[in-house]
């Protein structure tokens, strides 16, 4: 049992299960976003945003999500580490051609990745959290106005641009690392690993276009 | 046909090693490629220098010998074939061919082309067998096997352990090896009696070795001489979650 964290196996299976959850986070954090373009009516997503930020339940899962994120990232960077060690000489011409393309560059998104979830806690989650935010009152209750601060920001050329680009590199992470977590988890078939890899395909699609609409709406608009 | 060939030389494991270049003239395009390496290490001697030093042994394609790396193919440009198979055909004239030896810290180099493979043995060793009790032989098809488990078991023994998976592999990982080797003696029930204590062992022994992570990017697989596939690296990954839960 304690071999799942010492383990190369181990460690995969560890940051296969805490992406595949971020997977499913994604898809729940880009549905409330689209909330802000799909109502005109800002208060939907400021209520959406209350409730996602007092509920008790959700508090908890916010602690296991960033459980998951930083589980995933060490996890990332051991394994990393000890794959260039078990290469120390490089080839000199090497033809890495048969190795899928993205999963050549996990490393590399995953860094703009972090960059940019820096930038955007900055930018949203701190001011959220910390009562930066415009505060709005409706029936005694008060609301962050969290949908004006994206309004705000998006109405920026140089933030719409910085967060598509990492949208699409997200993209790219994601492409190669859904469908890999489930060959870690051991689930590879003949029949059912082809319906996973267009799985991975229209989730990536998806999720670059949906996290990617709103500033270009906003900006627009 | 005329060939510039760029191969790595290193005269013992502490040495660092360089490239040298050599040209080769009148070589047939259907000549193996390692005729080629005779012909040219026939040319070395008769100039009085050390011929390349590479493995090599039954010369038909099953023993897994002759692993070198090929212009930035394990085994070089073609599919489903060891080094002895590849003909000078697959190259043009006039090409340059580099020739490197496998590169991971499991295989260490001992001579230009020629690396230490025994991490692979260790690994056999550690527990890449089946225990049984010795005696007469036991009566043919006294242990009815499913079809479709013999297949699976004898398409994973067909490795050979030449060690392309890992020399193709970006992470230098033996996953591909240790999969076709659990495959291979869990599938069947004569194996699956110590399956799952083969299989922590054996995967803590790679891990001791140096071998790297699989990061499923499928390059092992491509590069198989004898096609092993990547099922069988989800196969390793569900015995040792069985093993380890």
């Amino acid at each position: 049992m304690s071999s799942i964290f010492t383990s190369s196996i181990g460690k995969k299976l560890l940051m296969s299960l805490a992406g595949l959850f971020l997977v499913t986070f994604l898809l729940v954090h880009m549905g409330l976003n689209l909330l802000v373009i799909i109502f005109d009516d800002p208060m939907v997503y400021n209520k959406a945003a209350h409730i996602m930020s007092s509920n008790f339940l959700i508090k908890i899962f916010e602690i296991v999500l960033f459980g998951g994120l930083l589980l995933h990232v060490i996890y990332a960077l051991i394994l990393q580490v000890q794959n260039w060690i078990a290469r120390p000489k490089r080839y000199n011409k090497a033809n890495y051609a048969n190795t899928s393309f993205f999963s050549k560059f996990m490393i590399h998104t995953a860094a703009i990745i972090l960059v940019f979830l820096v930038i955007h806690f900055v930018d949203f989650y701190f001011k959220a959290k910390f009562g930066h935010a415009a505060e709005i009152h409706v029936d005694g209750v008060m609301y962050h106005d969290l949908a004006s601060e994206i309004v705000d920001k998006f109405k920026m050329m140089p933030f719409v641009v910085f967060y598509i680009a990492a949208f699409i590199f997200l993209g790219f992470h994601l492409i190669h690392g859904f469908q890999s977590a489930f060959k870690t988890l051991g689930l590879d078939h003949k029949k059912y690993t082809p319906v996973i890899q267009v799985l991975a395909i229209i989730y990536t699609v998806v999720v670059v276009a949906g996290y990617s609409i709103i500033p270009v709406i906003v900006y627009f608009q | 046909m005329n060939l510039k060939l760029k191969i790595w030389r290193q005269k013992d494991p502490k040495t660092r090693g360089k490239f040298v270049n050599y040209q080769l003239r009148d070589i047939s395009p259907d000549s193996s490629f390692l005729e080629m390496l005779d012909v040219l290490n026939e040319q070395l001697v008769s100039m009085n220098e050390e011929p390349v030093v590479f493995d090599d042994d039954c010369r038909e394609g099953i023993c897994g010998a002759c692993g070198m790396y090929i212009n930035g193919h394990p085994h070089g440009p073609d599919t489903l074939i060891t080094v002895c198979q590849l003909h000078m055909r697959k190259f043009k004239d006039g090409d340059t061919i580099v020739i490197e030896p496998w590169r991971a810290r499991a295989f260490p180099i001992i001579r230009d082309l020629m690396v230490d493979r025994s991490a692979f043995d260790l690994l056999i060793q550690e527990a890449g067998y089946v225990s049984i009790n010795t005696g007469s032989a036991p009566d043919a098809n006294s242990i009815p096997i499913k079809k479709k488990y013999a297949d699976l078991s004898m398409d994973a023994a067909a490795c050979i352990g030449c060690g392309a998976c890992v020399a193709a592999c970006k992470n230098a990982s033996a996953m591909l090896f240790v999969g076709a080797k659990i495959s291979h003696l869990t599938l069947l029930p004569q194996g699956e009696v110590e399956a799952l204590e083969r299989v922590s062992k054996m995967v803590t022994k790679m891990d001791e070795l140096g071998f790297g992570s699989c990061t499923n990017t499928g390059a092992c697989e491509a590069e198989c001489p004898k096609g092993i596939t990547l099922t069988n690296i989800a196969r390793l990954n569900r015995q040792y979650y069985k093993a380890t839960f």
